[in-house]
Formats: C-alpha cells, structure tokens, sequence
C-alpha cells in the first residue's frame, strides 16, 4: 500500500522555517494589548491618561509583516516554487476565510433580525415573551427603526443608569427611506449604484487580464479602487450626517447599534478590500504582475470585493429599505 | 528543504514543520490542562466543607470562570489541534500542512493570549468573574476591568482556531495522496475535517459576540441593554449558537481517535466506517440547530422550547450509530488491553453515561429541576473530561511510540488509567446526586446536607488530579528514556498509513506521496 512512486509529481512546497509567523504575533499581541490598555483608559483612567502608543506600535510591526509576508509570498511564485496544488491551498484558504467573514456578519444581521421580531415586540407586550412588560416598561410602544429607547419613552423606576449601561439620547431621524427628503439627496442609494458598478468594473478587469489585454485590466481595475474610495467618502459623509444633523449615535440605543455596527463593519471591510485591490493595481502597473494564466492575488482580492458587495445588498435590504 | 530540524530554539520559533507545530500545541494544552486543573483543585479545596474557609466568594467565582475558559479553550482544543498537526499529514500521505507558515502563527498566537487572560487575576478588580459562558449583563455592566482584556483574549483564540481551522481543510481537501478518496480517509481525518468546518463557521460569531460586548461597555450601544431596546437574552442566543457547536469541536476529534484506536486493540476493521461518517455530518448539522437547549428557563415562548427539545433528542440517534459502532467492532475481537484501549474502553462506558444524562437534560419540562444544579457540571464533566480528555490520554500512549521512537512504560500507563476512572468518578458521579437534590453550581458555600457527597467529589478530584502528574511523568520518563521500539508499525493491529513510515517518524514523511491500494478499504 505505500511503494513510493515519483513519477510527474510536482513537489509541493513547504517553505524552510521562517520568522514571519513570531514577527506578526509580536505585532497583533502588541495591537490588541495596547487596544485594551487604551479603551480601558478612556473609559476607566484619568481624562487625558489613554494612550494609544502600544496599539499604535503594534499595528506597525503587524502591517509590515504582513508586507514582508506577502512579499515573500509573491516572490516565491515568481521564483516558480508554487506548484499548481499549493496554489489550489491558497484558492481553499481563501474560499474558507471569506465563508468565515459571512458568519461574522451573519452574527449581526441575526441581532438586526432577533431585536426586529422578537425582543423588540416583547418590550411593547406583544406576544409570548411580553409579559415582563408590565414591570418594566408598560406603555412603551416598540417600532422600528426604534426612535425611542424604552428608557427614555417610560423612565421611572426602570430607567437606574447603571443596570442600563448609562443614559441614551434618542435620534431625531433615521437613517432608513422612508425619512429621507428626496431620493437624489439620499446617499446609500448612490452607495448601492457605486458599489454595485463596481463589482461590473471588476469583473471587466478580469476579462481583460483573461484576454491578456493587461491596459484594459489597469484602467477598469483602477476605475474599481476609484468607486471604492467614493463609497468610502459618502459612507463617512452619511456618519457625520447622522451625528451631526440626525442626532443618530451609538448612544441611540439598538437602532443606532446595529446601524453603526452592521454599516461600520461593512465600511470596515470595503475598505479592507479597496486596499488589496489597490495593490494588486500597483503590483501590475509597477512590478508587471499577472498573467492570463496566473493572477491569484487578484483573483482572491476579487472574490472579496464580491462578498462585500453582496453584504451591501443585505444591508440595503434590511437597513435600510424594511 | 533541509533535511533535519535547526538547532536551539530558532527550531521551535521559526518553524514550518507539522511535526514541530503539533509537539508545541501538545505541550502547550498539556501546560493549560495543568493550569485549568489548579484552578479547579482551589475550587474543590474550598468545596471540601461547607462553609467559607480558603478563598473569597469573588475568588471563586474568578476560579470557577478561568477553570472552563483555561480547560475548553487552552487544554483541550489545543490538544486536539496538535494531534491534529502530527496525524492529518501522516495519515493522508501528505507532506506537511497546507499553509506551513500560518499554521506556525495559529500556534504562536496562542501562548501569549492565555498570559493576557491568566494577568487578568492580578489586575484592579481582578479576573472575569462570570463564568465562562460570560453572559451580560454579568460580563457587560457589572463586569471587572479587566474584562476588556479577556475579550481580546478571546479574540485571538478565534482568529488562532480559524487559521488552524483553514489550514486543515486546505490540507485535507487539497493534500490527499493519490487514490485516498473520502470515503478511504481514517476517521479521524473526517472527524477533524467536520470539526474544522464547525469552528470555521462559528469562531466568528463569537468573535462578534464579544465585539458586542466591548461597544456595549465602552461605547454605549445597547445590544444587551433592555433600556436601549436590546436584549440580555440575546447575549445567550449568540453565545450558545457558537457555544453548542463547540461542545461537537471538543468531542468530533475525541471520536476519531476512538475510532481509530478501537478498531486497532480488537484486530477487526472499524464497524460501519460509512455510517460513523454520516453520524458525524449529521451531529454536525444538528449542532446548529439546537443551543436554546442552554435556556429553557430564560423564558422563550413555548413553540421554542419544543423545538430545541425534539431537535436535541434527534441527537442521540447519530450518537447511538457511533456508540453502537464501537461496540460492535469490539464484538469478538481478539481484544487486547494496553493502556491506549483501556482509556478507550472507558471513554465508551462514561461518555454513554454522559450522553445518557444529556438526553435527560435535553427534557425541557424536566431541565426547569435541573438547570444550573450540579446535574449539569457532572453531565458535562462526563463528556468532556471522561470524553475529550480521555480519548486524548489514549491518543498519546498511542501514538507516542511512533512519535518518539519508544515505549511508555505499560504498568504505569494501566495505573494512570485506573487511578484516572476510579478519581474520575469519585469526583463527578456524586454530583448528579447533589444536583438532582437541588445543590446550585457555580457557589463556594452550600447546604449542610451536601456536605457528604461534596467532600467525596474533592478527594476524588485530588486523586484524579494527582494521576496527571504519574502520566506527565510516564510521558517524560520514554522521550528520554523510554525502551526504543523500531518496528514501523508499532502495534500489530494498527492500520493506516503513519504506521508506514519508520519509527521514530522522520522529521519530512511523504515529500512524495504514497500510492494507495485502490483495493484497500479505508484505514
């Protein structure tokens, strides 16, 4: 069962021992350590103690191996010592990392979906779990997007700040269609345009690069990280908006939560994808990077922008139109 | 590629090689697994009594909550991950992990996390204190400091499970030899490959639930705020949809190595190999569907409550496949019993009790009795020390001699095990009783009529713990200077292809792979 048979197999590469995994564990173990330190700091320390040098330091070390990491990576494959098997580990690993990414996000539109359907209800007495209404928080009228916590809207002996975690402040509008003025003035419309078009503009890159027409790959690559940028400008123009003029915060209570943290992840991770994207403009307008046959780094940076843009439907959806 | 390990400690830092990775994520939960259980003995020391008499109730509670995070999180995935990391290739005829590199950081963020989360004890207001199913607004508005910490800690322990997670579905997908189908993988593979799926699907939303946490402490949202509209119970939901799968991420790999040992020490082919595949997809699936059987009594509408019930007892059905397997493979086998099937043998009896009590758990009318008594820490106990940490003391006498080139010594493996069962049911049979008479968990006084049973439980505890440190020595005592075995394959009824390689097994096995007889049913 195990004679040993060389015949055409490409051997597959595992790389000689390497300081790139201890270097990037100095790096995230510095970032969260310093996070930690300095949220705690805010929140907990003197005004003005919280410092975020560590966590500063920390993302420095981190960014700059993983620079290094990649580096060595892509040099690897051009050296050709990636075999058509280890490039199939990295099309797994990244299939498996974006199914990972899904989950994180399901976690929070499952909040969005739990609080809409059923806690929300139960604070206003409908339903089976409603019944605790009546010692805490009779009167209250639950809708969504909820304008008004149940703290603010009843008060009383229920409202004790520090079983609440602090006060609220309520917005005075949302964020969703139904408030807004006009459909033109309305940014996540024109966020669902960008980000939509873009997937295209991507999709075009890669038919140019399949057609070995690397010009037409660098313009509609590069129009893509442009849409990326936009959407980034308008999703920050939307968060001063709402802090600014709509009173919508963190502090806003579970419409503002799940707002600020579903459309903040989201922005979080377009980012995130417009910078790989970025560089894989840069790897082929300056290194010469990507053949027909061989465009790996693109390709995954591709799919990731995908997923984000499909979440972007999700929260159009439930976000903001429902 | 060199041929042999580098010299000193660069070796360990900077390596790629599996062998290496899975001996550091070994030694490392065997570390934790020694931590943890200081931890729980300070909890039985002060449970030998009624009464306050070693500890402050808040040190306690401190205990009681870095005992479970040190156990799940430090001992026994890891434990399984490092077998993991030494097997999957040999076993696969691979010639090491998919993603070497990342596979070495999966395991070098995880020392330092845990110096975070143990630092937490000596931080103003001292560790995390509410359990370590940490829920809010006990882990949120009433919580230490030094929460904020523990939830970073968390942080990269996902991140760590995800990347190893990744890895191994790369290298099980990607790396099998030549005509290893699916259906030809030892089962210890399958089990891994599912469990990979499990935590590749749910670190994440753990990751998001202490995300959640953090803004609601720090950056006023209200995600488990009733006032902001939130919801306490929601905390539960989330952390259970991770939390029930994970219970499956500690006992699939357990499984597996059952199932491969079982099979070796009664010289017959594992029973039913296709329908002990298909039970572990299908308590896989189940997994997701059935966490609210954690909070039958938080109040969920009654439609909920039947739900989680019937879909919780659906698991039983593939348990009892697996159990029954077991069983028959045994069934006139020329059995034999060297500590690896001792250990096996006693993961069988008590793990069956375990299932057993988790069915009665699964009963939501009758879990209201049950709920939060010491019922449940002898349910759990069961599965995961009598399950999970037996099945891993099993895989170490196993596979030592292959990983190091000799023999433990057999008498003081056998007295490990007898200690072990014999301390293990001391400890934890007597608590289903104060349970079911009505003892609450998680408290550092009780009840006078507790009394008995308790100060058993603790002297079993001690007994049990004290065994650990006869197999630490046992473990020690044969790398260093155990008898050399030289025969490839080390036990006569071993199958399965790490038993071709020599003994001890090279630092670089298959850089080609193997050819595998296409006539030859799985291993």
């Amino acid at each position: 069962m195990t004679s040993q048979t060389s015949t055409d197999y490409e051997k597959y590469y595992v790389p000689e021992k390497s300081s790139l995994a201890v270097m990037a564990t100095i790096g995230l173990v510095l970032s969260v350590f310093g996070a930690a330190n300095f949220i705690n700091g805010l929140t907990f320390g003197e005004p003005g103690e919280a410092s975020p040098t560590i966590l500063y330091a920390g993302l420095f070390v981190f960014a700059a191996t993983l620079f290094v990491w990649f580096r060595t990576t892509i040099r690897e494959n051009i050296a050709g010592m990636a075999s058509g098997q280890l490039k199939k580990s990295y099309v797994l690993g990244m299939y498996w990392f974006i199914f990972s990414e899904v989950m994180f996000f399901a976690a929070f539109f499952g909040v969005l979906f739990y609080v809409r359907n059923l806690a929300g209800p139960w604070l206003a007495a409908e339903g089976e779990g409603g019944r605790m209404n009546y010692l805490l928080w009779e009167g209250f009228q639950f809708s969504w997007p909820m304008m008004q916590t149940p703290q603010e809207a009843v008060g009383g002996a229920a409202s004790q700040l520090i079983a609440n975690n602090g006060a609220f402040a309520s917005a005075k509008q949302s964020m969703s269609f139904a408030e807004a003025h006009h459909w033109y003035a309305w940014l996540p419309l024109w966020n669902t345009i960008i980000l939509l078009s873009s997937s295209v503009t991507v999709h075009i890159a890669h038919t140019g690069l399949l057609d070995g027409n690397k010009k037409k790959f660098n313009l509609w690559l590069a129009a893509t990280v442009a849409l990326g940028v936009l959407f980034v400008i308008l999703q920050v123009a939307e968060y001063y908006e709402a802090y600014a003029h709509f009173g919508l915060t963190l502090n806003s209570g579970i419409y503002g939560s799940t707002f600020f943290m579903l459309t903040g992840f989201h922005g979080f991770h377009v980012f995130m994808g417009m910078t790989m994207l970025a560089i894989q403009l840069m790897r082929s307008l300056r290194g010469g990077h990507f053949t027909a046959g061989d465009h790996f780094g693109f390709e995954a940076s591709s799919w990731y922008w995908h997923f984000v843009d499909v979440v972007w439907v999700f929260l159009f959806l439930f976000v903001y139109i429902l | 590629m060199a041929h042999g390990p580098a010299k000193g400690i660069s070796r360990w830092l900077f390596t790629t090689n599996h062998k290496d990775i899975g001996t550091m994520y070994l030694w490392f939960s065997f570390a934790m697994f020694i931590l943890g259980g200081a931890f729980a003995m300070i909890i039985r020391a002060e449970l030998f009594q009624p009464g306050m008499q070693l500890v402050e109730p808040a040190f306690f509670n401190q205990m009681t909550t870095l005992h479970g995070l040190v156990m799940v999180f430090g001992a026994i995935m890891p434990s399984f991950v490092g077998l993991a990391n030494w097997l999957i290739p040999m076993m696969i005829g691979a010639p090491d992990m998919a993603l070497p590199r990342m596979n070495n950081w999966s395991f070098w963020i995880l020392p330092p996390a845990f110096l975070m989360l143990a630092s937490t004890l000596f931080m103003e207001g001292g560790a995390p204190a509410f359990g370590w199913t940490f829920y809010a607004p006990l882990s949120t508005t009433y919580a230490a400091p030094s929460v904020t910490f523990f939830i970073f800690a968390i942080h990269i322990l996902g991140l760590s499970s995800i990347m190893g997670s990744i890895n191994i579905i790369a290298t099980v997908m990607n790396m099998r030899a030549p005509g290893m189908s699916y259906m030809k993988m030892p089962l210890f593979v399958w089990t891994w490959l599912i469990t990979a799926f499990l935590l590749v699907a749910v670190m994440p939303v753990l990751a998001g639930a202490v995300t959640m946490m953090l803004m609601d402490i720090h950056f006023g949202t209200s995600f488990f705020s009733a006032a902001g509209g939130g919801d306490p119970v929601l905390f539960q939901h989330i952390f259970w949809f991770f939390g029930h799968p994970e219970v499956y991420i500690i006992i699939l790999p357990a499984f597996g190595v059952v199932s491969q040992i079982i099979p070796a020490f009664s010289r017959k082919p594992l029973f039913g190999y296709d329908s002990m595949v298909y039970a572990t997809a299908a308590i896989a699936f189940l997994s997701f569907i059935v966490w609210a059987h954690h909070m039958y009594t938080v109040g969920m509408p009654v439609a909920g409550e039947l739900f989680f019930m019937y879909a919780t007892m659906l698991i039983a059905v593939p348990t009892g496949v697996k159990v029954f397997n077991w069983v028959s493979t045994m069934w006139r086998g020329a059995l034999s019993f060297e500590t690896p099937m001792l250990f096996c043998i006693g993961f069988l009896v008590l793990f069956t009790i375990g299932g057993f009590t988790g069915l009665m758990l699964s009963i939501a009318p009758a879990d209201f009795q049950y709920h939060d008594s010491y019922f449940v820490v002898a349910h759990f106990h069961y599965v995961m020390v009598a399950g999970a940490v037996f099945s891993m003391s099993a895989a170490v006498y196993y596979w030592l001699p292959k990983w190091c080139g000799k023999m433990y010594n057999e008498t003081m493996g056998k007295t490990h095990f007898w200690i072990s069962f014999v301390g293990f049911n001391i400890t934890f049979f007597p608590q289903h009783f104060v349970g079911l008479a009505g003892m609450p968990r998680r408290i550092p006084d009780y009840a006078l009529q507790f009394a008995d049973f308790n100060m058993m439980s603790s002297i079993g505890a001690f007994i049990y713990g004290g065994s650990q440190i006869l197999f630490l020595y046992n473990v020690v005592a044969t790398i260093v200077a155990g008898k050399p075995v030289s025969d490839d394959k080390v036990w006569d009824g071993a199958e399965g292809l790490e038993w071709t390689v020599a003994t001890p097994a090279p630092y670089h096995t298959f850089e080609v792979p193997p050819t595998i007889d296409p006539a030859h049913a799985h291993s």
